[in-house]
């Protein structure tokens, strides 16, 4: 049993001693932890934000992950870590430029200075064992970056965490983190039972002496903060009265195939996708579920579409470069009717492209980027919470429409966490087993119906289903279609399977303003930016709303209507768009981003578009200049 | 998974299931290709077996010989080029009830589908698949295949094929977990049953290379086999083939080879003349990637809420106390 109480009381005695020192109120925090990769900087991060989650704050974690596995140590590339955003609220992105650093060396600090990733004059929080470093070099680039970051009005504090942290372990690498969450904590007042509980229960596993260590370093970093740092915040919570869960996007999908009951999930590893896999390798077995690793994409999708087939619909998680490689098997289950769920967790691209950064630019890929007429259904996952329920939603219309069901999500959502609540099970999130009453002698295995072109499905065991599917085009019986009719039929009926499905959708609500002068319309996992955005910019008392759309594919009624309520309507998306600044794009040659395609194709209105493509979440304060940009008509 | 719906049908003496139970559409295969050959021995089996249509899956790829499931009675996937075998094991783990049947031709399985029939071997997964080897491609008209001979004339090749072939038989006894391993050719019916029989029976990834005559592009290719059955190699064995005395009378040229013996396997199915027909090799012991996977699908909603609490509980934070304990450390 660890003894979560006995470290602290000597302690309390000891601080006790110290004048207390002024609390400042704050609505709302960004913090980042970063440091080489395997400090531990990560687990920093997470601890800390779950502790202010478990007091009731809003939190939005972003990790920091190099692409390099083992990136050189003190360098830029290497900066891993985790960005932690502390709101009395709700929070619903990552948000702006980070308020307070704390560094492990200054080169990983500097990434994130270029990256334009830190408020000028923030909080910075440096190791300062460098100092002393026996490669002079080391030192000097110690003192020339930490004066630079002075003389450039960064407050700046040398913590010598290095040797605080060799009081208790002999190797301070391993146990700086939790030094650095223990100042974290004094620093926003957290209340360091919960510390203690999590770090309990986060080195659980690794006995008890490990456990105590830590709460040793906890303390330790929390005594320190408090015995000499000046400052000290407190971002009150409010507790939300029913109960909360915190993971990341990819573990809520894992957990979202387990709630909607489908069985069978294959994959190919890719980042930012398989961890979501690895979740589910973890626990699907426990419902008789399988996660089959196979040999590539392409078999994984087919496996899946195999399992399908034969009963219930079936799940293939990938990322981009997957996702190309399972466009012909998709094709085979739209041709066939086979009900089957992919997921494309996007990175950046085209190619292998920023494998751990998040971009959106997979969406006319996955409405269009088959062979052939290929409709199938394309939904984003806009927050953390929707990956959870998309799975259970997707899974259902494959099943209702026989059809393909693309849920994009990114990796923007796969590695950030955010608290929402709990989900409480009902059984009608598994969908209904495949039809097992008699098939009638004679019937047909495509007996499309002439308004919505849905049939029954008859999978193999069941007598008088027995029938041949083709990839080919073919008649109701599943004959290989020769008469031309027969291909226009086929054709036809799929794709009317879309308009059944569109015919139920909902018209997404409008966020702010419901007419006015600009609309933003985004997808996917920019929304919390966006409303945030927009909120701000009507709070300088600007007409402005959002929307923010699931079903990209097919898209909602009412769109067309919303949009000509508003004087300007742009897209906000984290996909490539030509800029009208470059010489050689004008309104002929521009290229637009994958949403404004949509909807300009479709409602055949002058949509404009903001866009980056920086490998990271898109900050609302970025689309708040757009926004006020368009509204003053410079853009 | 879907249960299957228990098939407790008494069939009286008279019900027994025919030949024509089995019979799918009208092949369409040129008259004297080696795929009907293979079809007749198919539906033989099913008949002899009394394997139920409706439990019976044909999967197949793209290729003359991948149009083998319409012409079968029973469930059909003919799905997209080199593909099949991935959807015949997606077919396998969720229901390992049905009879799997794989049908893929050489450029169907040995080249566009190299990787899938690499990793079938290893997942040994129990079906039986048939490799129609007719050492060109059909479908698309006479292109040069991994197993053409080198020096065959095709469309693509027209000054011959430039590399040595690839033999089936002996990349697939060089995968490890390779369980099964047989040669059949087209024109020996009674023995194609017999080993397709055997496949049919091994619990396994049951590999059959049928040597498959394409009258319409390489009428010639086979004939020097057909022709003198000396250069036939039968593999006979108690744990084999057993031929009929009669067949015996015509193919003298046999060797006693235990499927057991995998170093033998490897060098009888490295000569390419005469030609070995028979079983290579046959190991029952070898695991199936369907039963060491958990196969135990009965599950209720009850179980699925259970398993989704359970791990909702690991990610939950409760709206716990103010946290006002004595051991705070709030100021
Ligand atoms: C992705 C893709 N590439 C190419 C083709 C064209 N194609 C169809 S069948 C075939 C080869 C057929 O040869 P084989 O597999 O030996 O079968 P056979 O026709 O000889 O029975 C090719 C290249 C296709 N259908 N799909
Ligand atoms: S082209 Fe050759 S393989 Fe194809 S059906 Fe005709 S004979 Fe058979």
């Amino acid at each position: 049993m660890v003894e979560l109480g006995l470290v602290s009381d000597e302690r309390r005695r000891r601080r006790n001693r110290k004048a207390a020192k002024p609390v400042v109120t704050l609505d709302e925090h960004i913090v980042e932890v970063i440091s080489d990769s395997g400090e531990g900087a990560q687990r920093c991060g997470q601890s800390f934000g779950s502790i202010a989650a478990r007091m009731g704050n809003g939190i939005w974690t972003v990790e920091i992950i190099p692409a390099e596995i083992q990136p050189p140590a003190r360098s830029i590339a290497g900066a891993s870590g985790n960005r932690i955003r502390v709101a009395s609220g709700p929070v619903t992105n990552g948000g702006d430029e980070a308020d307070l650093v704390v560094a492990l060396n200054e080169q990983v600090l500097l990434a994130r200075l270029r990256a334009d990733e830190l408020k000028s004059g923030c909080i910075i929080l440096l190791e300062s064992e460098w100092q002393g470093a026996r490669d002079p070099a080391i030192a000097d680039s110690y003192f020339q970056v930490r004066d630079e970051l002075v003389a450039d009005g960064f407050q700046v504090y040398d913590i010598p965490m290095e040797e605080e942290c060799l009081h208790y372990v002999a190797d301070a690498r391993r146990g700086k983190n939790m030094f650095v969450l223990g100042m974290l904590c004094s620093i926003y007042s957290l209340d360091m039972r919960l510390a203690r509980e999590q770090i309990a229960v986060a080195f659980a596993s690794k006995g008890d002496s490990v456990v105590q260590t830590n709460l040793q370093l906890l303390d330790a970093g929390h005594d320190w903060a408090e015995d000499n740092l000046d400052f000290k915040f407190e971002i009150p919570a409010t507790r939300s009265p029913e109960p909360q869960i915190v993971v990341n996007g990819n573990t809520a999908l894992g957990l979202g195939v387990l709630a909607s009951g489908m069985e069978v999930c294959a994959m190919y590893p890719i980042t930012p996708a398989t961890s979501a896999s690895h979740y589910l390798s973890d626990v699907f077995e426990a419902v008789g579920g399988v996660v089959h690793q196979a040999e590539d994409e392409i078999a994984a999708c087919a496996f899946a579409i195999g399992a399908s087939y034969a009963g219930k619909c079936a799940v293939t998680i990938t990322s981009g470069p997957g996702y190309s490689l399972k466009q012909e098997a998709i094709g085979l289950a739209v041709m066939g009717e086979i009900p089957l769920v992919v997921v494309d967790v996007q990175r950046g691209g085209p190619s292998t492209g920023q494998p751990t950064k998040a971009e959106q630019g997979d969406l006319l890929a996955a409405c269009f980027g088959g062979h052939g007429d290929a409709p199938k259904v394309i939904m984003g996952a806009a927050t953390i919470e929707d990956c959870f329920y998309s799975m259970i939603t997707a899974r259902k219309i494959a099943e209702t429409f026989h059809t393909v069901v693309v849920v994009l999500t990114d990796a923007n959502l796969a590695t950030a966490q955010q608290p929402f609540p709990r989900p409480q099970f009902t059984e009608d999130w598994l969908a209904p087993p495949v039809d097992q009453s008699t098939i009638g002698m004679g019937a047909k295995p495509y007996d499309w119906d002439a308004r919505t072109g849905l049939a029954r499905r008859f999978v193999p065991g069941q007598p008088f289903g027995m029938h041949c599917l083709t990839g080919l085009a073919h008649d109701r019986g599943s004959r290989v279609a020769y008469d031309p009719q027969i291909n226009q039929e086929g054709l036809r009926h799929r794709s009317l399977k879309l308009a059944a499905l569109q015919k139920t959708l909902k018209t997404p609500p409008l966020f702010g303003d419901p007419e006015g002068d600009v609309l933003v319309v985004g997808w996917g996992s920019t929304q919390g930016a966006i409303e945030e955005a927009v909120g701000r910019v009507r709070k300088d008392g600007h007409k402005v709303g959002s929307l923010h759309l699931k079903f990209l594919q097919p898209l909602a009624s009412g769109i067309k209507e919303a949009m000509a309520k508003f004087d300007k309507v742009m897209t906000v998306e984290n996909s490539w768009c030509d800029s009208l600044e470059d010489e050689l794009i004008d309104e002929d040659s521009r290229r637009y981003a994958n949403l404004e395609w949509l909807l300009r194709a479709r409602y055949l209105v002058d949509v404009d578009c903001w866009s980056e493509v920086k490998g990271r979440p898109i900050k609302p304060g970025a689309v708040a200049q757009a926004i006020l940009e368009k509204l003053n008509g410079e853009r | 998974m879907t249960d299957p719906i228990p098939q407790c049908v008494f069939r009286a003496e008279d019900e027994r299931y025919t030949l024509a139970d089995y019979q799918g559409e009208e092949p369409r295969w040129c008259t004297g290709c080696g795929d009907n050959a293979i079809l007749a021995a198919v539906q033989r089996l099913c008949r002899d077996e009394q394997l139920p249509p409706e439990r019976t899956v044909f999967v197949s790829g793209i290729g003359c010989s991948s149009r083998f499931p319409h012409y079968m009675n029973g469930y059909g996937f003919h799905g997209i080029h080199g593909r099949s075998l991935p959807v015949a094991e997606g077919i396998k783990m969720a229901r390992p009830d049905l009879h799997v049947f794989v049908s893929t031709g050489d450029g169907d399985c040995c080249s566009i589908g190299t990787a899938h029939w690499i990793h079938a071997i290893r997942y040994n997964m129990d079906m039986t698949v048939m490799l129609h080897d007719n050492r060109v491609y059909g479908l698309t008209k006479m292109q040069v295949s991994p197993t053409s001979p080198q020096g065959l004339q095709t469309k693509t090749t027209p000054r011959g094929a430039y590399l040595e072939p690839l033999n089936p038989l002996t990349v697939t006894l060089g995968v490890a977990n390779a369980s099964f391993v047989a040669q059949a050719v087209d024109w020996i019916p009674e023995l194609m049953h017999d080993i397709i029989e055997s496949a049919f029976h091994h619990k396994g990834f049951s590999f059959i290379r049928v040597l498959q005559r394409c009258p319409e592009f390489l009428p010639d290719m086979f004939e020097p086999w057909v022709q003198d059955p000396a250069k036939t190699l039968l593999l006979v064995h108690e744990d084999g083939l057993q031929p009929s005395p009669s067949l015996s009378k015509t193919y003298k040229n046999q060797e006693a080879h235990d499927p057991a013996d995998l170093t033998r396997a490897r060098e009888i199915a490295s000569v390419e003349d005469p030609i070995p027909v028979g079983i290579l090799y046959r190991n029952d012991d070898m695991p199936r990637y369907e039963e060491i996977r958990p196969t135990d699908r009965s599950y209720t909603p009850d179980t699925i809420k259970g398993a989704l609490e359970a791990e909702l509980d690991k990610f939950t934070i409760a709206p716990a106390n103010g946290g006002e304990d004595e051991d705070t450390a709030k100021p």
